[in-house]
């Protein structure tokens, strides 16, 4: 416990330096936010594998590491350095660098009357108002410390509005950008995304590194659906094998609102990907899909808390996991129906490839039901590479590592072809051919 | 010299000889059949000489258009030239059987220093093929043999050597699961790939499909050995007096 309380004391510190630094620091409704988002952390602390929703992950292995805060003013990369990790077909990217817009590396297209396409510290300065309608509503920060250590350090992120009845085609892009830093070094990036009534949007939240060392990235996205709003959210983890990254979603949905959350987990040594739709107005629909892929020693959770909170919602769940090496993936999947939501129907399903005998995975279904006329369904499987399957495709002149590489890319077509057609699916592809083809060749033995 | 020269293979699956020294000469241009049991061996026959790693040889040699075929890996033995239909195709959601179809006759031609086929060019001569079989073009965008019906499962393995064009096809118990009609499309595809650069090897159980595939060569697998060759009529033999006699001869009356 003396380290834990040590851990934190090293937390109340930085806290301390940067409160009275940060960004809008005046406005006493945001002082508020980020001193409850303290209190919060330093009541709880970091949690521990006691906690049921922690059960598979231990977090220890980020409570130890005495990370420091980056702060702004430090070199940025140069373009060519950022320019490999721009996705093509973006209306729109943003930049951020350890946590921190960089509007020199950022681009802001050309966009239709409406919309707003902007950094929140700047949007804060700019229109406080509009931001604290939104912003730390939705996040429960009494269910998690790492939201209220989040809302603790909160300065900056994207912002993205889209005013009513708008749709807006081109997906933005917002690039998180950890540099290699001296020492272990936190960045807590938070974004705001609200689609008001009748909008259509997709955003893509791309997290990579650039060099190594060791880095935590702690980030919270509240995403607004307000009533018939029809929103694509992609969360794309890349960053090196030794980064931590910690991400939340929460999404608030309303009336009949549409929303999809995409997953896609290829980097990071231990990966927390907390999804936590509210499905608040009645008729909504959320799909919750998610693909991660581990090797070596990746440890990869993905935590799924669905509220039904209104009658006739639908949620679907479709998770699946490639796992490799030593690497250990996670699926939780909580269901929450509460009383009045009637008629919901929720489906769950996690599927996971283990191709070593060392790989693991923890897959918990949990549902709690308190509506007595809803449809819920859970399942997951685990299989290895199918002997059969192989061969096949061997028998017909394809090579062993084409064929791995083929079967692992159908497995993880599944969940690529829940997402749109358009250049978010073609960026998504490319990063997972990319990474089958390594996968394949590591499992043959011929790289490392 | 014969395309394939089978001497004397033996053949274990765990601790149980399921080969137990089989001979079997084929000249490009003929058919033949092997019939027999079930349980005889003639499925594993036709997975080693497509080179599944499962099965133990214990003894023998193969030889394939002169070379070692028991040294070669399941894609060689197919760019060598060697095909098998299977009698359980094998369902690969997520790849489109254009695809596969498209990378498998790519990885052959790649081996055989041909330039690789682009979708402009397979396509129509996919097509082509497809009439031959009276396939559904809606085939060609679904995964490989996801939720095919048997009949259908059983005309894309012939797609597939249609398209691979081998030297050597074994077809393991392509009738099963065949109707009549099924049956003749299937047996009418096979037949137009007849010609006498190409052998093929019909692995079957019952008679039915020799009727549509004449063979050149009869050969009754029973019990891990070939115990007797002979022209098409011993097909019908077979089909009149069943394998019974063979069996206690094999001496396997338990």
């Amino acid at each position: 416990m003396a380290a834990a309380s040590q851990a934190i004391a090293k937390y109340a510190e930085s806290f301390g330096g940067f409160e009275q630094s940060a960004a809008s620091h005046e406005l006493s409704w945001l002082r508020k936010l980020r001193q409850d988002g303290f209190a919060r952390f330093r009541e709880v602390g970091f949690p521990t594998t006691r906690d049921e929703d922690w059960r598979f992950t231990n977090p220890g292995a980020i409570a130890q590491v005495p990370f420091r805060l980056v702060r702004n003013g430090h070199s940025l990369p140069p373009q060519k350095d950022i320019d490999p990790f721009r996705m093509p077909g973006a209306g729109s990217q943003l930049v951020f660098v350890n946590g921190h817009f960089a509007p020199g590396l950022s681009l802001v297209g050309k966009l239709p009357a409406g919309v707003t396409v902007s950094n929140l510290a700047a949007e804060i300065a700019r229109n406080p108002g509009a931001i604290e309608k939104h912003l730390g509503r939705y996040l429960n920060m009494q269910r998690d410390a790492f939201g209220a250590l989040n809302t603790a350090f909160l300065e900056d992120g994207a912002y993205v509005h889209i005013a009513k009845g708008v749709i807006l085609e081109a997906p933005v892009a917002i690039l998180f950008v950890s540099t290699e830093q001296d020492s272990p070094a936190v960045n807590h990036p938070r974004n705001l995304i609200v689609a008001e009534e009748n909008s259509q949007a997709t955003i893509v939240e791309d997290y990579v590194s650039l060099g190594g060392g060791q880095a935590l990235c702690n980030t919270v996205t509240e995403l607004v659906a307000a009533d018939h709003s029809m929103i694509s959210h992609y969360m794309i983890e890349r960053e090196h094998t030794g980064a931590f990254n910690v991400s939340t979603l929460r999404i608030q949905q309303g009336r009949t609102a549409d929303v999809s959350s995409h997953s896609v987990l290829l980097g990071g040594a231990l990966v927390r990907n907390n999804v936590h739709p509210v499905l608040a107005g009645e008729g909504g629909e959320c799909l919750i899909n998610g693909l991660f892929i581990g090797n070596g020693r990746q440890h990869l959770d993905n935590y799924m808390l669905v509220e039904h909170a209104s009658p006739h919602c639908g949620s679907r769940q479709f998770y699946n996991g490639i796992l490799d090496g030593h690497a250990h993936g996670v699926f939780h999947g909580r269901i929450i129906v509460h009383k009045d939501a009637q008629k919901t129907d929720a489906k769950q399903t996690n599927r996971n490839l283990l191709l070593s005998d060392s790989a693991q995975i923890d897959t918990k279904p949990q549902l709690e039901i308190y509506a007595d006329d809803v449809k819920c369904t859970h399942g997951a499987t685990i299989g290895q590479m199918e002997e059969n399957a192989l061969f096949y495709l061997r028998s017909r002149g394809i090579d062993e590592m084409s064929a791995r590489r083929l079967l692992l890319v159908a497995f993880a077509s599944e969940c690529m072809d829940r997402m749109k057609e358009g250049p978010v699916r073609t960026h998504v592809e490319k990063l997972i051919h990319d990474h089958a083809f390594r996968l394949a060749a590591a499992s043959l033995g011929r790289v490392a | 010299m014969s395309l394939l020269d089978i001497k004397d293979l033996r053949v274990r699956v765990e601790d149980r000889e399921i080969l137990k020294g089989v001979n079997l000469q084929m000249n490009a241009g003929e058919v033949h059949s092997i019939m027999g049991p079930n349980g005889s061996g003639k499925s594993t026959l036709a997975q080693v000489l497509a080179r599944r790693e499962t099965y133990n040889v214990t003894g023998g040699e193969v030889l394939f258009n002169g070379k070692d075929l028991l040294a070669m890996k399941p894609e060689e033995a197919a760019c060598e030239g060697l095909f098998l239909a299977f009698q359980y195709p094998v369902e690969i959601p997520g790849i489109s059987n254009a695809y596969f179809l498209r990378s498998a006759l790519n990885a052959i031609r790649k081996y055989r220093g041909l330039e690789e086929m682009d979708a402009m060019d397979f396509l129509p001569m996919l097509r082509q093929k497809l009439k031959l079989l009276d396939m559904d073009d809606k085939l060609l965008n679904r995964s490989v043999n996801e939720a095919f019906s048997g009949g259908e499962k059983k005309r894309n393995e012939i797609l597939q050597m249609a398209v691979l064009e081998p030297k050597l096809a074994i077809l393991d118990e392509t009738d099963s699961g065949l109707d009549i009609d099924a049956l003749r499309i299937v047996a009418e595809g096979v037949n137009a790939m007849r010609n006498p650069d190409r052998a093929i090897l019909v692995v079957t159980h019952y008679q039915r499909l020799l009727n549509y595939i004449v063979p050149d060569r009869v050969h009754v697998l029973v019990e891990g050995r070939i115990v007797r060759s002979g022209g098409p009529e011993l097909a019908l033999e077979l089909e009149d007096k069943g394998y019974a006699t063979y069996e206690a001869g094999a001496g396997a009356g338990a």
